[in-house]
């Protein structure tokens, strides 16, 4: 099966900054993938380069089989939601929507019916004739999705959709995205900075550092088994064992990840491991209690449910832990 | 402006504000009277009576219309080549970064600071250089150059206003640089051109100095008037003229206040 976007050993420099280097990336039909990232680490321009805003300096990008690069913006089968949504403030909400279909030369009624159907399906029916002044930014966010959706693309990308939205309405249109990705089956591209989007959002995510992929993988895969430390840490601040103290462990690795929410504090059985250390502090987070421990100068976080007692700052406590919820990793 | 409507100010302010106003407006009122007096050698208070006139005589006048045609002509084409070099300039400074950018908005702007007469000298001594003799093109050219200010700035301004992904969510949207262009940036700058047009066409229309240096024989609206006042023949049809020049003047100039004061309005509510 073709795939819908492929990146192959692509770059993107400006001038001596390596914004995206030679990335490897081959993103399937119908997937919601996510492209995750802290600023600056190359994910938006990966995005900019699917949409044709930016051309790459090196390398070959395909889009469902067709040669990518060369390709202004409005002669590819993608549509972009911007951050800033980027609605056009002197049309109505209805001839915004229109926009793609208008350019295209579609009739005013045919474009107008077209509109009105895309509103309703990101449940804003009868808020056409409104100007983009008049809209909260959640009802922004979804005229923007309806603008993009109407083109029928064929790859819809996002640019973190949510950024601007708070807490509540992001989860919620979190899952309505989700909805709308699968009853439609358009493959959606995500640009995010927030762990936690990518994580309950996307089938498969690419963790990018530095213009590099750093692992991609399902959102399971990342969690669970980060390969490089900078994922560990990036994704769910894992803690990141030294090789001093695998070693102490008895497992020869330059070091290995372990999750917070896989320590237990002092229990432990035969076929655990386990780590001596020193209560250094605690912090109750409603759900579970933080406790940090210094294990032989090496600081390890756990989770603990908050059921569980807490012990004191000073006491002595045992860390418990199965060996295959460490996960070695390939660099320190 | 003090919160308290209720409190007037004091006796003396109001003396002085009035006097301010009035010694604006008073002389421009009197024209406006001798436009009307039968005396046609000389102004004398109060005129001593009043005729409709010069009106009639004024408008059978060939020179007065050769004038008038000369200068709408100039002020249209400087305000067409303004519009047209001002928006592109306007959109490259704003809309791109390049080696140069900040000195070429200073030069740019340069020549509204600059005096009329370092204008019109330079660019008299250039056309001479150049072998180009004065003519109508030379008065454009140099009506041409202070109009494209005023167009740049008002442009400026609102293309800093249209953020850049409104032009990327056009072509993303799948319109070319045209269609971008004429659905996307006009709409959004349309009014600040306007306005930047009606200004430059107004300021073209008095202008008196840069068309001393680089008109030939042909003699603008302004340049006649000052000619009329030199030898007086006929005076209150100056008087007429000026009143006709005031209103093509101010008209648009009010237009393009109450244009870039909705403009605002509109640009703003996006955001």
């Amino acid at each position: 099966m073709t795939a819908a976007v492929l990146f192959q050993n692509v770059s993107r420099h400006f001038g001596t900054v390596k914004a995206v280097d030679a990335v490897d990336l081959e993103i399937a039909a119908g997937e919601f993938f996510a492209m995750l990232g802290p600023s600056g680490s190359g994910k938006t321009t990966c995005l900019r380069l699917m949409a044709g805003f930016e051309q790459p300096t090196g390398g070959h990008i395909e889009i469902f089989g067709e040669t990518a690069e060369g390709v202004p913006p409005y002669r590819r089968s993608v549509n972009t939601v911007f951050q800033d949504y980027a609605l056009f403030p002197h049309l109505s909400i209805l001839d915004n929507v229109a926009y793609g279909l208008m350019v295209k030369g579609i009739g005013r009624q045919e474009r107008h019916r077209a509109a009105e159907d895309a509103l309703a399906m990101v449940k804003l029916p009868g808020y056409g004739q409104r100007r983009p002044g008049q809209l909260s930014g959640g009802q922004r966010q979804r005229v923007a999705l309806a603008r993009a959706l109407v083109n029928k693309p064929k790859v819809l990308l996002l640019d973190e959709p949510l950024g601007a939205l708070d807490l509540k309405l992001r989860e919620q249109m979190q899952e309505e995205l989700k909805t709308l990705q699968k009853s439609l089956g358009i493959t959606f591209v995500f640009v995010t900075h927030d762990q936690g989007e990518a994580l309950s959002m996307a089938d498969r995510i690419a963790v990018f550092n530095d213009g590099k992929i750093q692992q991609l993988g399902t959102p399971e895969d990342i969690y669970k088994r980060p390969q490089t430390r900078f994922v560990a840490d990036f994704v769910g601040s894992s803690n990141v064992l030294s090789s001093a103290t695998c070693a102490r462990l008895g497992v020869p690795a330059k070091a290995a990840s372990l999750r917070p929410e896989s320590i237990a504090i002092g229990t432990s059985w035969a076929e655990q491991l386990s780590l001596p250390g020193t209560v250094t502090a605690r912090s109750f987070l409603g759900a579970t209690n933080r406790v940090s421990v210094d294990c032989g100068g090496e600081k390890i976080i756990v989770a603990s449910p908050a059921a569980m007692p807490v012990p004191e700052i000073g006491a002595e406590v045992q860390l418990a832990f199965s060996r295959n919820d460490l996960h070695l990793m390939e660099d320190a | 402006m003090r919160s308290d409507r209720s409190t007037s100010a004091p006796l003396g302010l109001k003396i002085a504000a009035i006097g301010g106003l009035a010694f604006l407006h008073i002389p421009i009122l009197l024209i406006f009277l001798y436009a009307f007096t039968t005396e046609e050698k000389s102004y004398q208070f109060p005129p001593p009576g009043l005729t409709l006139q010069w009106f009639a005589v004024t408008w059978n006048r060939p020179d007065v219309w050769a004038a008038l045609t000369l200068s709408v002509k100039v002020a249209t084409i400087a305000t067409a080549i303004a519009l047209v070099l001002g928006t592109l300039c306007a959109a490259a400074v704003s809309q791109t970064r390049f080696f140069g950018r900040e000195t070429i908005s200073l030069l740019v702007i340069l020549p509204i600071a600059l005096p009329g007469i370092i204008t019109g000298i330079a660019l008299r001594s250039a056309f001479s250089m150049a072998d180009i003799p004065f003519s109508f093109w030379t008065i454009v050219l140099g009506h041409a150059t202070f109009c494209i200010v005023v167009v740049y700035n008002n442009a400026v301004a609102r293309f800093r206003r249209v953020s850049g992904s409104l032009i990327e969510a056009s072509m993303d949207l799948g319109a070319d640089g045209f269609q971008t262009f004429r659905h996307v940036i006009l709409p959004n700058i349309g009014t600040a051109l306007l306005a930047g047009g009606m200004l430059a066409f107004a300021l073209s229309f008095d202008e008196v100095i840069v068309t001393t240096f680089t008109g030939g024989q042909q003699s603008t609206l302004p340049i006649w008037m000052l000619e009329e006042l030199i030898r007086p023949r006929q005076r209150p049809v100056t008087n007429v003229v000026a009143m006709v020049v005031m209103l093509v003047t101010f008209l648009p100039i009010l237009a393009a206040y109450y244009l870039t004061r909705d403009g605002d309005q509109i640009a703003g509510a996006g955001k």
